[in-house]
């Protein structure tokens, strides 16, 4: 996994849950046939109240009308982000849509878990919420090398906090390739 | 040690954990579902090769339960492919739509098969996989990448939790239930106030409760972001453990002197009906403060307020009554739906109570608990205002985004259900 993430911000406010994410009728669709794989793509973020998608003015759709992927790669979220289900599919429709990283004060556990586990995209947390500091649409890159954010549109960084005890399993590209890394599977 | 400290400590082979510690556990159950199991097999080929077996086909189970009833092409198609994997890994522990096997919804399901043993571990692919630790057990819902890691290897990391306390002291007032509990301390914590820990529930308000009101507090541990709700495990476990397996297990106790990271103790006496207002499960109000609010809908089902406990109280204040909105029923379980059928309240069947007061009653499943295909059964496909005996209330949870939703008891949801507003249900009484 590469050590610097660039592009647009997508901001959202607290206590993101997965049915927001990925609403529960979009689940049934295969995450291994690319012919329906996409449709995660298609509606990520789609549960999102109107008002509160894209923040600060609201009204941004993650992906737009009848497109598979999102303009925005990195995820700006308050606390709490990815509470309710331990659906897999969330962080996975965030990757398909184009998202790589989520910046978050703190995550709810299940969905940071998968997030590593699955490798689907980095959940780097921070210590102020972010929230009011990026807007949507605003150029970002993150550095996990120097654990901290730039804002290329504003000027202005933010500190991320390490990634601490998951690190290993996100440089290794998920719990598989740690393992196989480890000797624990072949 | 706590409870989850001692069950994890046993199943990572070591004398002793603390919180903090990231450990490999030994798994005895992994439960999966018709959403994630079909991602789940295909994880666990891709990474284990195509005819892999699983590490042992007696602890896995498998319970369609969320789109059963649906004619999406796809829903149907998953249940397919948990046939597939059924058949060809020959699981002894497949729960098949439309056989005398179908159970319904898995967190009702496992415990009725006898497959939630204090003392064990338990993964489920469903968040609420948490109801389990009320028979004393560690139960925590997991993603599809950990499931098909299990299911090669029959091991997963775990960090090691801190555990908080909440403490009921005494037997709760008439017509004031498990779900109340819950709903009361997650409004006080928050959505997010038990993230990463475990929530253990104790006191004698919690030992008085049967194993379905137990089940209801240990459902939502995960609403206030817990990684799992535990109860010590007591005679009520043992009774309904020993009736349903032969499957032996060890329980395991607190340590007297055990280190907790906080400590909360209620009043049984003092807790009133509760709700949680729209759209968070910790937007806390009593039923009283909200009375008279305007109702379209009232939905009684769920693994959070759908076992037969569940149906004998709202049954209680819907007898001989009339409801005012569109309500709809949904047992958990086959065995559940049994006895809506079969058991008697003053002369009428929990089924008759239900039916001679306009209720529709559904087949066994998830439902409309989490909204689902268009065409599921009660689902909110509109701007509906509902009263829920279910678990979450985000924003388009059961359906629409328009719609809002009530979390409350069962007999609350009744009482509201027969009056056309949110209603108490010590009022009707």
């Amino acid at each position: 996994m590469s050590e610097t993430i660039r592009g647009k911000a997508f901001v959202l406010g607290e206590n993101i849950d997965t049915d927001q994410i990925i609403p529960a009728e979009h689940l049934v669709y295969s995450l291994d046939d690319p012919s329906e794989k996409k449709y995660y793509g298609r509606f990520a973020l789609s549960g999102v109240p109107v008002a509160n998608s894209g923040l600060p003015d609201g009204g941004v759709a993650f992906t737009g009308e009848n497109s598979y992927e999102s303009q925005f790669a990195i995820i700006i979220g308050g606390r709490n982000f990815g509470c309710g289900s331990s659906r897999e599919h969330a962080p996975a429709a965030l990757q398909i849509a184009g998202a790589r990283a989520v910046v978050a004060p703190s995550y709810a556990r299940i969905f940071y878990r998968n997030a590593v586990d699955g490798g689907f995209l980095v959940p780097f947390e921070t210590e102020e919420d972010l929230t009011k500091a990026i807007r949507t649409f605003d150029e970002l890159e993150i550095s996990r090398e120097q654990s901290e954010l730039c804002n290329l549109t504003s000027g202005k960084s933010h500190a991320l906090k390490p990634l601490g005890d998951v690190a290993d399993i996100v440089q290794a590209g998920g719990i598989f390739a740690y393992a196989r890394q480890k000797g624990m599977m072949s | 040690m706590t409870i989850t400290e001692k069950i994890l400590a046993k199943h990572a082979r070591k004398n002793r954990v603390e919180p903090g510690d990231n450990v490999w556990v030994d798994v005895d159950i992994l439960m999966t579902h018709d959403v994630c199991g079909p991602p789940t097999f295909g994880i666990f080929k891709k990474e284990f090769g195509e005819d892999a077996r699983v590490w042992d086909r007696e602890k896995l189970v498998v319970i369609p339960d969320h789109y059963v009833f649906t004619s999406d092409k796809y829903a149907n198609r998953n249940i397919d492919v948990l046939r597939d994997f059924a058949r060809d890994q020959n699981l002894p522990h497949f729960y098949d739509v439309g056989t005398e096997r179908y159970k319904g919804v898995c967190h009702i399901a496992l415990p009725e098969e006898g497959f939630t043993r204090p003392g064990e571990v338990l993964f489920g692919t469903d968040s609420h996989t948490c109801t389990a630790g009320a028979f004393g057990e560690f139960a925590t819902g997991i993603g599809n990448t950990d499931a098909a890691f299990i299911l090669g290897t029959g091991k997963l990391w775990v960090k090691v939790p801190e555990t908080m306390q909440f403490v009921f002291e005494d037997e709760l007032q008439p017509y004031v239930m498990a779900k109340d509990m819950i709903l009361k301390i997650i409004g006080d914590i928050g959505v997010d106030g038990a993230s990463y820990r475990t929530m253990e529930f104790a006191g004698a308000g919690v030992q008085a409760l049967d194993m379905e009101g137990r089940m209801t507090l240990a459902n939502m541990a995960i609403e206030a972001g817990g990684k799992n709700g535990v109860i010590e495990p007591d005679q009520v476990t043992f009774d309904y453990v020993d009736a349903r397996t032969n499957h032996p297990y060890e329980p395991v106790f607190n340590d007297g002197g055990a280190k907790y990271h906080s400590v909360k103790v209620y009043k049984s006496k003092d807790l009133e009906p509760m709700l949680a207002k729209p759209h968070s499960p910790d937007a806390e109000s009593t039923v009283w403060q909200m009375r008279d609010t305007k109702l379209n809908r009232a939905y009684i089902g769920s693994c959070t307020g759908g076992k037969i406990t569940d149906f004998i109280a709202a049954a209680e204040i819907m007898k001989k009554q009339s409801v005012k909105i569109d309500t709809y029923v949904v047992p958990a379980t086959t065995e559940i739906a049994h006895g809506l059928r079969t058991i008697k309240l003053h002369g009428e069947t929990l089924q008759e109570i239900f039916e001679n007061a306009g209720a529709r009653i559904g087949p066994a499943s998830c439902a409309a608990c989490l909204g689902g295909p268009q065409d599921t059964f009660g689902r909110l496909n509109g701007a509906e205002i509902c009263i829920s005996t279910t678990n979450r209330n985000f924003p388009g949870r059961m359906g629409s985004k328009q719609s809002q939703v009530y979390l409350a008891s069962p007999y609350t949801v009744a009482a509201s259900a027969v009056k056309g507003k949110i209603t108490d249900p010590r009022d009707l009484m």
